[in-house]
């Protein structure tokens, strides 16, 4: 259940806070909400990380879908991904996850050593 | 020490040992890490963090496919009430209360669907490629300052800020620009800022002079070929010269009729005393080449037909401006819409007005006039320190212009470049090559004189009438156009307009000395002597970028002129009665190689076939039965033209490598026109062998050569003209070819109506039939939305690419309710 529900607060946080701050608030939502909710360093990162991942994984499914994959097919040419948009969507999912996973460890460490 | 510290010294082993501080540590700092590295620019990759985000980087510029562009906005600095209505090409149609709201709409639209375009073309203009680009600019920025092209553009603006018109259209137009740049969030910037990691630039009045100095660099700045001819002079004798680079073809059809007769010249330049000895009979080769020199197809067609060979009994306009392809494209289609004016056309992104299209009364076109307005005079400096020079018996002081250049990622550059009584001196010391430190070369440009030319395309935006546009076009200077005309009443016209030098015999074709003003340009054609025709009897007029007189004209003018798209075009209109606007589809889609029709007997009498193997012989077939029409399939095309590129080679590669650094090659109908009139000419032999070779041993060899490559292209599957060519529209930032368009379908080439080469050809077709109700036509390959995330970036590229037009809306406003218009965005004062 706590699992469930930091992954779905560190979502939340990133989106709004994505509305309105630069790209990096998404590192810090998952500190926070690991802060927060706390868990083990393991699972906190699981939260972070799926938080994001979800978060960014569907946003940019989405964009794309409505988008009929013009511009990730561009752009997944360039990087190089093959010009494979799913690709794109996974790596852009990926590592926001990575980000988010991470400050939510940094998070969970800080909230045991106090 | 203080008491704090020595508390943190106390705990900090303590900290340090207990097992949770050091995985938080370790963790915060590789989040940190992690951050900051996926916050900046590596080499070429951007900020990845940043540019994979979906709600900061190029998610964001993804476009639904669906999306609306309904708006209602609020801006401050409009003076009344307009509206924008889209039509479903996402084509503007602008409804303004008065010209002030127009322009400032017309500069807000730009800058939303084009802003990448007219940030990055102007910061190039100036010389700030570096800033974007690095270190690989540095030369190209140099030379643009050393160019002076900030310092035209200032001049224009003096002349801009002047007139009422210019400066309400020029003021607003950069208001509207600034306006949508002030309201675009980081996450909305055009992706390429997110990939080349930098921010658009607020507009101002002098970048759209720079816009159009651009324009002026890239349509009469490569029109000359001083430095290389006078390498060539001081190799080749006046006739081998007259020979070589011939100032007037046979083949010339002109634009202003032949037959017409020209006044008596209001002005005779002459030559100095000294011309022979010191400036004609000069020996001396001048190592420097241009770095960015402009292509020489930057052409065109136009041409207007008299409602007495039309089916409906008006009058159609057509032209087509060749350029650098690009996506986005040069162009912005758009409509104006004033209480005292209605033009619908294409558009610069950069600057105000339509450029070229029609109004309710008469449709412009315009084509480059390819005349030399560039020439270069050696100066002779007092001292390194470049502040005097040598002139007319005394040192003079110059006017030295620091340059800073930025460069990303690397050291600022410091350059000075001096002002003479010419221009700027553009090679020096410190800008040319290693072996060639000697020489100082000042530029006299027409561009460098102060003018407005945005204010002709203001006139004839609102011209009713042949005066009006005659009026309208009078003070255009730089650079010089053939603007062809069509009146609803009737009238057709055309006019090569420009300030053009007069000129003695072979004045500025080579280096000229800059140390006597006797060298100097004596005056101007006067502008009503400029080549014109109206209404003439044939019927029809036509510019192709050929030479616009005969040599009847009084006066001398060089440039760099392509005569067969001329010859073609009037062979086709003199035969044409009946025509209808898809006649004129067809036409400009049209395929004929003049060149090649002239060519082939050459090449098929003189190649000895006994001397070919199965391939040439194959080839040799191929080229004979072919029906001269370069179309994308056409194998013949790409044999005819390797065979005719090699036969160039082996008749005057032995001669020009005699000229260091190089000589331009002569143009392809001057050899064409040597060899059908003199067959045993002397540049057939190869001056390096011991035997003497014949035109036919030329034609032989070239054929054999040729194959050589051909049979590389055709085991590849290339041998079919457009995969040969590889028809492509790059991105403006040519490396990022995802955003291209490769491989079209296209045929035509440079000499051909239909003129597309690999990455340049007809950037605009436009077609208007002067009836009561306009009736117009136009394709340009590329789309209205620079965003290669929209749909709307490149979908006019197929049916360009397929000879297809779209029916131009041409809106009035009873059209305000019709179903063509599918988004509306308005526009009030807050």
């Amino acid at each position: 259940m706590k699992f469930f529900v930091a992954t779905l607060l560190t979502a939340l946080l990133a989106f709004i806070g994505g509305l309105k701050f630069d790209w990096w608030i998404i590192a810090l939502a998952g500190f926070l909400v690991a802060v927060l909710v706390h868990q083990k360093a393991g699972k906190a990162f699981l939260s972070g990380f799926t938080g994001l991942f979800l978060l960014h994984g569907i946003l940019a499914f989405w964009i794309n879908k409505e988008n009929d994959g013009i511009l990730a097919t561009k752009v997944a040419m360039l990087l190089p991904l093959g010009g494979h948009p799913y690709l794109l969507i996974l790596v852009t999912a990926f590592i926001g996850g990575l980000v988010a996973g991470i400050a939510a460890l940094s998070g969970s460490y800080l909230r045991k050593s106090h | 020490m203080t008491k704090n510290s020595f508390i943190f010294l106390y705990l900090l082993p303590k900290l340090f040992f207990d097992m949770r501080v050091v995985p938080f540590i370790i963790s915060t700092a590789v989040t940190a890490g992690m951050v900051l590295a996926l916050n900046r620019p590596w080499g070429t990759v951007p900020p990845m963090g940043k540019f994979l985000s979906p709600q900061h980087g190029f998610w964001q510029n993804a476009e639904p496919v669906d999306a609306s562009f309904n708006e209602d906005l609020k801006l401050p600095g409009l003076q009344g009430k307009a509206s924008v209505y889209f039509d479903d090409r996402l084509v503007p149609h602008l409804f303004a209360d008065n010209d002030h709201d127009a322009y400032f709409l017309q500069g807000y639209l730009h800058a939303k669907f084009r802003l990448f375009q007219m940030d990055l073309q102007t910061l190039a203009a100036e010389g700030r490629a570096s800033e974007i680009a690095g270190e690989k600019a540095v030369r190209y920025d140099r030379e643009q300052r050393r160019l002076g092209m900030r310092f035209a553009a200032e001049n224009a603006l003096k002349v801009i800020e002047s007139e009422k018109n210019s400066k309400i259209a020029y003021d607003a137009y950069t208001a509207g620009v600034n306006a949508y740049i002030s309201s675009l969030k980081e996450s909305e910037l055009p992706i390429e800022y997110k990939l080349l990691n930098f921010k658009p630039e607020k507009w101002t009045n002098l970048r759209t002079a720079l816009l159009l100095k651009m324009m002026a660099k890239m349509l009469s700045s490569g029109t000359e070929n001083d430095l290389a001819y006078t390498n060539a002079k001081s190799v080749f004798s006046r006739e081998e010269m007259n020979i070589l680079y011939p100032q007037v073809p046979d083949s010339l059809v002109p634009i202003v009729p032949k037959g017409t007769q020209f006044p008596a010249p209001g002005i005779i330049p002459v030559a100095p005393a000294s011309a022979d000895s010191l400036y004609l009979a000069k020996k001396e080769s001048v190592p420097e080449l241009e770095v960015s020199k402009p292509d020489k197809n930057n052409g065109s067609n136009n041409w207007v037909v008299a409602g007495t060979k039309t089916a409906s009994g008006a009058p159609i306009l057509c032209n087509d401006p060749h350029l650098e392809l690009s996506l986005p494209s040069i162009w912005y289609e758009i409509q104006i819409v004033t209480p005292t004016s209605n033009a619908y056309g294409v558009s610069l992104p950069g600057s105000p007005f339509v450029i070229i299209g029609f109004n309710d009364s008469i449709a412009w076109g315009v084509t480059n006039a390819q005349r030399d307005v560039k020439d270069y005079y050696e100066i002779k400096f007092r001292d390194d320190s470049k502040k005097e020079y040598w002139f007319d018996g005394k040192w003079v002081p110059t006017i030295l212009r620091p340059e800073e250049i930025k460069v990303k990622g690397g050291q600022t550059i410091f350059d000075t470049v001096a002002y003479t009584v010419f221009g700027p001196v553009m090679y020096d010391k410190s800008f040319s090559d290693a072996f060639s430190k000697e020489r100082n070369l000042a530029v006299r440009w027409t561009a460098h004189d102060p003018s407005d030319e945005g204010e002709t395309f203001y006139k004839l935006n609102r011209a009713k009438n042949y005066d009006d546009y005659e009026n309208a076009i009078r003070t255009f200077q730089c650079p010089g156009q053939n603007f062809v005309f069509a009146s609803k009443t009737g009238d057709i016209a055309i006019w090569q307009q420009g300030k053009f030098p007069a000129r003695w015999d072979r004045q500025g074709l080579y280096i000229m000395p800059g140390s006597d003003s006797s060298y100097m340009w004596q005056g101007f054609i006067p502008q009503q002597e400029n080549p014109h025709s109206r209404n003439p009897e044939q019927q029809f007029l036509m510019s192709a970028n050929q030479r616009p007189v005969d040599s009847t004209y009084p006066y001398f003018i060089p440039g760099s002129y392509i005569t067969p798209r001329g010859i073609t075009i009037d062979h086709y209109l003199s035969a044409m009665h009946d025509i209808t606007p898809e006649d004129m589809m067809r036409l400009q889609n049209n395929y004929f190689n003049t060149m090649a029709e002239d060519v082939r007997p050459v090449l098929l009498q003189n190649v000895m076939e006994n001397k070919l193997d199965a391939d040439e012989k194959k080839y040799l077939d191929i080229v004979r039965n072919w029906d001269l029409m370069a179309g994308p399939d056409a194998k013949g095309q790409t044999i005819y033209q390797c065979w005719l590129d090699s036969l160039e080679v082996e008749i005057w590669q032995d001669e020009l490598s005699r000229v260091h650094p190089a000589a331009p090659y002569p143009e392809e109908e001057t050899t064409m026109e040597l060899l059908k009139k003199d067959p045993a000419t002397k540049f057939a032999d190869n001056i390096n062998t011991p035997n003497v070779e014949t035109l036919a041993d030329d034609v032989t060899t070239a054929l054999k050569k040729a194959s050589a490559n051909l049979k590389k292209a055709e085991d590849s599957g290339k041998l079919e003209w457009y995969k040969f060519k590889d028809p492509t529209v790059y991105h403006l930032i040519k490396d990022l070819t995802p955003f291209a368009r490769k491989g079209l379908h296209v045929g035509g080439n440079g000499n051909i109506i239909n003129a597309v080469t690999h990455s340049h050809g007809p950037s605009w077709r436009m077609i208007v039939q002067m009836t009561n109700v306009t009736e117009a036509y136009g394709i340009y390959p590329g789309g209205q939305s620079g965003n290669p995330g929209s749909k709307y970036y490149d979908n006019f590229v197929d049916q360009w690419t397929a000879g297809q037009y779209n029916f131009l809306f041409f809106m009035h406003e009873i059209d305000k309710a019709s179903n063509k218009i599918k988004w509306t965005m308005s526009f009030n004062q807050p």
